[in-house]
């Protein structure tokens, strides 16, 4: 089925009789797939056996620390780095062996790279060009994306007359006024500065929306991540560690790293003491904690409990309650975050909204959380499920 | 040394710093100055104090046909060598700095080797290649033996250029729907530019004004500038080399200055704000 649908795929609409089945096909297929796909540089394997489809219109976050093979994947379905096995398929189409300025993809880089000796029309008209655009309609056309880009009049500019910002509104313009299959950003905000990221955040989820163009972007910022993505892929060492919405990874890691990377989550290690009813565990410290197991564990085997900072209650009617002191607290505004000394060299961070007083360092408190904010965490690092 | 408060040691350390400087100037463009003054004297014999001046010695190099043939014929080897160096030049350069290849290494080193091969060998061993398979002394072989001689400038300069100019470009190019073709005409080479003519003047000068190798190359009975002069100092010292001296000057700095003028005009707009990289 995988195959035929390569051969039969139709790339122009068909009309009817059986182009339309395989035009169909091709309309149900995901808008960029990956079959356990391998990418190595010589020896130095950087993407080990990933897997993963993207739905038409969706928007598919690649999140991981640098060095983790997220630009390295991305570059691959742009086709500036070979695959050394698997499959990648756009629109159900393989594009193994199909060069880049084949490909029908829409690239957006950290770095802008407007072409510096051509006017912001001849940058965002490149691509239409290419495609034997008429002239008028090429006209249009790059007056309508300089409007969805609020930079409207700015086709004579060349690009050393604008802001970081508007270059990369630019580059954005580029990369979509011929409607490519897909979108692909490469950590097209970090090269911004921090007021001007936030603004973009927006516009480039508000555009992807009107435009309901498919979407991979890369960044090494959980933030922007959590707030843009329909799903993030969270990757680790050339592989998926978890693959969920927004919601999923954050609220439900599935490893240890995943925890640990999208918002410092608090890790306790300790052996489950008691699993018939309700399951307990206790810390070394000799605190315990009562928590949610999917599955029945064994007596005595150790595990991580995993909260977030901002499952934390400061007192409170909790199911849980951990005793400490203060060790240090940083004011926010609305919350404050607090690290907690609960003993046996054990420190906690809690993110809590002020009530009343900010408290101070050296006070002793007691931290309240449910059991069902925590995830438990097997002695691999993994989500016991 | 203390440069804030300069104590005596110091001041005369400066000084002397200063005569020397002064003295080397001198040395290099006396010599220099003297040919373009003399060319204007109205003596025959060239020597200060000038007896008065007089554009002669130019008309006299006008009506001298072997000097009018010379100058037409290093100026259009010059031209050539130009137009084909930079050609070359530039596409060695993309290749050693966009590609892998095997023997790139080698390849690099075996472009530059001419520049550093002293000019009488190469002149001598191209003569003894050439005898070795017996061909004549032609044309040809004096216009390939300057395309030899300039080829390692223009690649060191397109090189260094290329290397500046960042592959996201190009990536970007290709992303598009522009061929490697059209991404390099479109994008890589109007990026080039400054290279490009930078490479061809500094190629057109090296061509135009090179003497050892060309003694050996050219065929019988043609000569270029240099050789020209050369031959015409065997027989008397005239005025009018110095005229034909200051000719050269003027072509062989002026082109590279004009053109290295025009060039900066070209470029002013497009170098500001260029985009940070990796600012986070």
């Amino acid at each position: 089925m995988p195959d035929s649908q390569g051969t039969t795929l139709n790339p122009r609409p068909a009309s009817a009789g059986a182009e339309g089945v395989s035009a169909a096909a091709a309309a149900n297929s995901p808008a960029v797939e990956f079959r356990n796909i391998d990418i190595a540089y010589g020896k130095f394997v950087a993407v080990r056996d990933f897997s993963l489809s993207i739905g038409k219109g969706s928007f598919v976050t690649l999140l991981g620390p640098s060095g983790c093979g997220k630009t390295t994947i991305l570059r691959s379905i742009a086709g500036l780095v070979d695959i050394s096995a698997g499959q990648i398929m756009i629109g159900g189409r393989r594009v193994d062996d199909v060069p880049i300025y084949k490909r029908n993809i829409g690239l957006v880089f950290q770095s802008y790279a407007l072409f510096p000796h051509k006017s912001v029309f001849d940058n965002v008209a490149f691509g239409l060009k290419y495609r034997n655009v008429a002239k008028p309609e090429i006209k249009r056309k790059v007056g309508q994306a300089l409007d969805m880009v609020r930079l409207p009049g700015s086709e004579k500019k060349l690009p050393s007359q604008l802001s970081g910002g508007q270059q990369q509104r630019i580059a954005l313009a580029r990369a979509i006024v011929f409607e490519p299959q897909v979108l692909l950003l490469d950590e097209p905000l970090s090269a911004l500065d921090a007021n001007m990221r936030e603004e973009m955040r927006v516009e480039i989820k508000k555009i992807q929306k009107e435009t309901g163009i498919t979407a991979i972007f890369v960044t090494h910022d959980q933030e922007e991540a959590l707030s843009m993505s329909d799903r993030i892929v969270v990757m680790n060492a050339g592989s998926a560690e978890q693959i969920g919405t927004p919601e999923e990874v954050y609220e439900r890691p599935a490893t240890a790293f995943v925890a640990d990377f999208l918002g410092k989550a608090n890790m306790l290690s300790g052996a489950v003491s008691r699993s018939d009813g309700p399951t307990i565990v206790t810390l070394a410290g000799g605190q315990t904690i009562n928590v949610l197991s999917p599955k029945a564990l064994p007596q005595g085997s150790p595990v991580t409990v995993v909260v977030r900072p901002q499952k934390l209650s400061i007192g409170g009617a909790s199911a849980n309650r951990l005793p400490g002191r203060i060790v240090s607290a940083s004011y926010l505004g609305g919350s404050a975050i607090y690290e907690v000394d609960i003993g046996d060299k054990a420190n906690i961070r809690a993110n809590a909204p002020i009530a009343g007083r900010v408290l101070r360092e050296g006070e002793v408190i007691e931290l309240g959380f449910d059991a069902d904010d925590c995830v438990l965490l097997d002695e691999a690092g993994r989500r016991i499920s | 040394m203390k440069a804030v408060r300069p104590n005596k040691e110091g001041k005369w350390a400066w000084r002397l710093t200063g005569f020397v400087t002064l003295c080397v100037y001198v040395f290099m463009f006396a010599p220099i100055a003297a040919t373009v003054i003399l060319s204007f004297n109205a003596s025959m014999f060239g020597g200060f104090p000038m007896t008065g001046f007089s554009l002669q010695w130019y008309a006299k190099l006008m009506n001298n046909d072997a000097v009018l043939t010379a100058f037409r014929t290093s100026l259009w080897i010059a031209l050539v060598t130009a137009a084909v160096t930079t050609a070359i030049g530039v596409v060695t350069a993309f290749a050693l700095t966009r590609f892998d290849f095997r023997g790139k290494q080698a390849l690099s080193t075996l472009v530059i080797l001419p520049a550093l091969v002293p000019e009488t060998i190469l002149g001598v061993g191209l003569l003894v290649l050439i005898k070795a398979i017996d061909q004549p002394r032609t044309m040809l072989l004096l216009v390939l033996g300057h395309i030899l001689l300039a080829v390692p400038y223009v690649v060191l300069i397109a090189q260094a250029r290329m290397v500046g100019i960042r592959r996201v470009y190009e990536e970007a190019a290709l992303s598009l729907g522009a061929s490697r073709f059209s991404s390099f005409r479109e994008i890589t080479l109007p990026l080039l530019i400054p290279a490009v003519v930078g490479g061809a003047l500094l190629a057109f000068t090296i061509s135009f004004d090179n003497t050892s190798a060309s003694l050996f190359w050219r065929p019988a009975g043609v000569e270029t500038m240099p050789t020209q002069i050369l031959s015409m100092l065997k027989i008397s010292i005239s005025p009018e080399i110095n005229a034909l001296g200051t000719v050269m000057i003027l072509v062989t700095v002026g082109i590279p200055l004009v053109g290295g003028l025009i060039l900066q005009s070209l470029t002013k707009l497009r170098k500001r704000g260029e985009p940070k990289e990796e600012a986070r």
